[in-house]
């Protein structure tokens, strides 16, 4: 460490304090885990009948007969100084790279994150000589989630996505479903080409590969977008089409994975599990609109406890999160649509404070998660399990590459027909490019039964998540540059723009109703929305009167 | 086209309106059929009475308005060419309309567009928007929800915004240059059914 800490003064100190700061975190972090129960040190004292914590943590001055005067109990504490710890990394990290000047402009914050766990992760490996702590799945779907998604369906435009709705959808669903068939059925071919080394991985557990495979992130395609700005449409696309994919992600893998337990597949079987993307699907949503109308509701009554009430939408919307991942729903779709659908209850009802606080917490904690989950997911690639095998895995690469260009080819051309607004190749080629894997890819694999070439599927996956981080995360700025892709607008719209659009609105809206069409603005005009939620919010109004 | 045995379209009134509008024969077939079910009297004309029995019309802010639009100067009644006409300008406009100068401005062309939306505002037809009618369609599109000295303020900024030559009012290109940066070719377009 020292030796690294003297080469690294030469290149300049803003670089050295930077490193100084992450290595002395590390050191930190290191002697840590070097008191984690794990290892046994032998016990310093000099008599060993004083009757020691042998768990490994408790450390005392040995005085006979007298009061211990300094202790350090370590194992007490353990568990939340850890916690703290990594995320005084991750947020010191964080600090490091905006402070650097020039790094963050070329390089995203998630490749310089993951990085930053690579580094963390050798360390502690070299340590320790053993794996250091995995993300675990459960950690991660339970808490390290919940913040991103709902830090992202808060802030979702609204508009523009109904507006797009049908064409997230498309891509979201049907997209998918294309990625998963084919990267499945191919890598299978595969196997059979190659029976030397492949030759025991099923179609099966090829298509439970391809369903957790095959999904973009939202959480890395997120901070990838959030640092390009391309015209708000494009966007809206793929992170809508990341958001929803949750959906059919979530019950191909669980379907698969269930087949996989079962002696034998039916064709009712298939026929079901299409089913469940319905329930799955709708679920979610419904969950999600419950919740949301009910924190809605709560936050009517929050004048008197104005402190509090920014707690009420974490907890709606986490509970939202929790009841849907408790029935096997989409989490990520309850989350989204109670964001949505308390918004702008909440920011109505709520106070000037209590709104900004809302904004702040949220925008915090997502900020942390993420920082969280790359460093973890940098981390976790060093580990002793892995398994190599150069045809699955390049084959892997490319596959997935070549069917998302050809999946978005395909979907694209087909919805342009029904679209006003099509979407140009340029937008179509960062569509496909931007289809970055993440966290969620990780921690599925991890959920697997184990089976002899688990670990190939490991390996893979993370190669996978390193690629598209890393080659796609860092190219796709230029790419955006070079292609003239459109951007978005900068500043806000004028107030006459804004009144002038909505008068274009009202009489397009119009026009369609001569026409007799029910395009885009019947459903866009406003009247017949509000009237709508003021319907059903009178429901729940009503019925919870009768109680 | 007076009377009821003459409703069915003829040919070359179809080319005609097609070459007038652009419109394709399929959906100007579509329209005529919408044209025949709101017309109620089976005159071949449409009144007034005939759109206000549109229900989703009815709620529209700017329906009063949009339903005028349709008429042409101090008649009570609007053909079928008429409403063709009207409705050409909401045709989205095609990439090889875009390269062709050579024929005269189209009915969907972007000025056009504009000046449908212009129209609007303008009820006298001075080429002007003044205050008194940004005032009266604001407080239309708005509701009762805004006091007239906040709807005061805004009608005043957005005067002041798009007007150049200091007679606070907003002429036809004032208001193109304000809505330079609006996609105004994709917001007002309907894609019509073939």
């Amino acid at each position: 460490l020292y030796l690294l800490v003297r080469r690294k003064k030469n290149h300049g100190s803003r670089m050295t304090a930077q490193w100084t700061l992450s290595l002395l975190l590390s050191a930190c972090l290191f002697r840590a885990s070097c008191s984690a129960p794990a290892i046994p040190r032998p016990p310093r004292s000099l008599h060993p009948v004083r009757g020691f914590n042998n768990s490994g943590g408790s450390l005392s001055v040995d005085l006979p007969m007298a009061l211990r005067v300094f202790s350090v109990d370590y194992h007490h504490v353990q568990a939340p100084f850890e916690i703290v710890l990594w995320i005084m990394l991750a947020s010191l990290a964080k600090l490091g790279f905006h402070w650097s000047g020039r790094l963050p402009a070329v390089v995203p914050e998630s490749c310089l994150l993951i990085m930053v766990g690579l580094l963390v992760g050798g360390v502690i490996y070299g340590v320790r000589h053993s794996a250091p702590p995995t993300l675990s799945a459960d950690a991660f779907f339970l808490f390290l989630l919940p913040p991103i998604v709902l830090d992202a369906g808060y802030f979702l435009p609204g508009r523009l996505f109904f507006e797009n709705l049908g064409t997230i959808l498309w891509y979201a669903v049907v997209g998918t479903l294309w990625n998963v068939l084919g990267i499945g059925l191919s890598l299978y071919s595969l196997c059979l080409l190659a029976p030397g080394s492949l030759g025991d991985i099923s179609l099966l557990h090829c298509l439970l590969f391809g369903s957790l495979i095959a999904a973009v992130d939202p959480v890395a395609v997120l901070s990838v977008f959030q640092e390009m700005h391309v015209n708000e449409q494009l966007r809206i696309l793929v992170f809508g089409e990341s958001l929803l994919n949750d959906a059919v992600t979530v019950v191909l893998y669980k379907l698969f994975e269930s087949f996989l337990r079962m002696p034998s597949v039916s064709g009712l079987d298939v026929l079901l599990g299409g089913c469940r993307v319905l329930v799955v699907g709708m679920g979610g949503l419904f969950v999600g609109l419950f919740f949301g109308l009910i924190a809605a509701l709560t936050s009517r009554f929050t004048s008197g406890a104005q402190v509090i009430a920014p707690l009420f939408v974490f907890l709606y919307s986490y509970l939202s999160y929790l009841t849907s991942e408790m029935l096997h729903l989409s989490g990520i779709m309850a989350i989204v649509t109670c964001a949505v659908t308390m918004k702008q209850y909440v920011e109505a009802n709520v106070s000037e404070r209590s709104n900004t606080s809302i904004q702040y917490f949220l925008k915090m904690w997502s900020s942390v998660s993420e920082t969280l989950i790359f460093i973890f997911l940098g981390v976790s690639t060093i580990q002793d399990v892995h398994m190599w095998s150069w045809p699955f895995v390049c084959s892997t690469l490319l596959l997935c590459l070549v069917w998302r260009a050809t999946g978005v080819l395909l979907l694209t051309a087909v919805v342009n027909k029904l679209r006003r607004n099509t979407v140009t190749f340029r937008d179509q080629f960062i569509i496909a490019y931007g289809g970055l894997r993440g966290a969620i890819c990780f921690s599925l694999v991890f959920l697997i039964d184990d089976f002899p070439k688990k670990r190939l599927f490991i390996t893979t996956t993370i190669v996978v998540i390193l690629f598209t981080v890393f080659v796609q995360g860092m190219t796709i700025k230029p790419l955006v540059e070079l292609l003239d892709v459109k951007k978005e607008k900068g500043a806000l719209p004028s107030v006459s723009e804004e009144i002038h659009s909505r008068l274009i609105d009202h009489l397009l809206a119009g026009i369609e109703d001569v026409v007799g069409y029910w395009g885009q603005h019947y459903w866009k005009d406003r009247s017949v929305f509000t009237h709508f939620v003021c319907v059903c919010v009178c429901v729940c109004v009503c019925v919870h009167l009768e109680f | 086209m007076g009377s009821k045995a003459s409703t069915l379209l003829r040919e070359e009134e179809i080319e005609e309106i097609k070459k007038e509008t652009g419109f394709s024969h399929s959906q100007i077939t579509r329209l005529y059929s919408r044209f025949t079910s709101l017309d109620k009297g089976e005159n071949g004309t449409l009144s007034r009475e005939d759109f206000q029995r549109i229900p989703e019309l009815a709620i529209n802010p700017l329906g009063d308005r949009i339903i005028n639009a349709f008429f042409p100067e101090g008649e009570d009644q609007v053909n079928f060419r008429g409403f063709m006409r009207i409705l050409a300008h909401f045709r989205p406009i095609e990439d090889n309309e875009k390269k062709s100068v050579a024929v005269s401005e189209p009915l969907n062309s972007r000025t056009n567009k504009l000046l449908f939306a212009f129209r609007l505002y303008d009820l006298d037809r001075d080429d002007k928007i003044s205050r008194e009618e940004l005032l009266q369609v604001l407080r239309m599109m708005v509701g009762v929800n805004i006091s007239d000295d906040q709807l005061g303020s805004i009608a005043d900024r957005t005067i002041q915004e798009a007007d150049t030559n200091g007679d606070n009012s907003i002429s036809f290109n004032e208001f193109i240059k304000v809505l330079e940066k609006v996609d105004v070719e994709q917001k007002m377009s309907i894609r019509f059914l073939h």
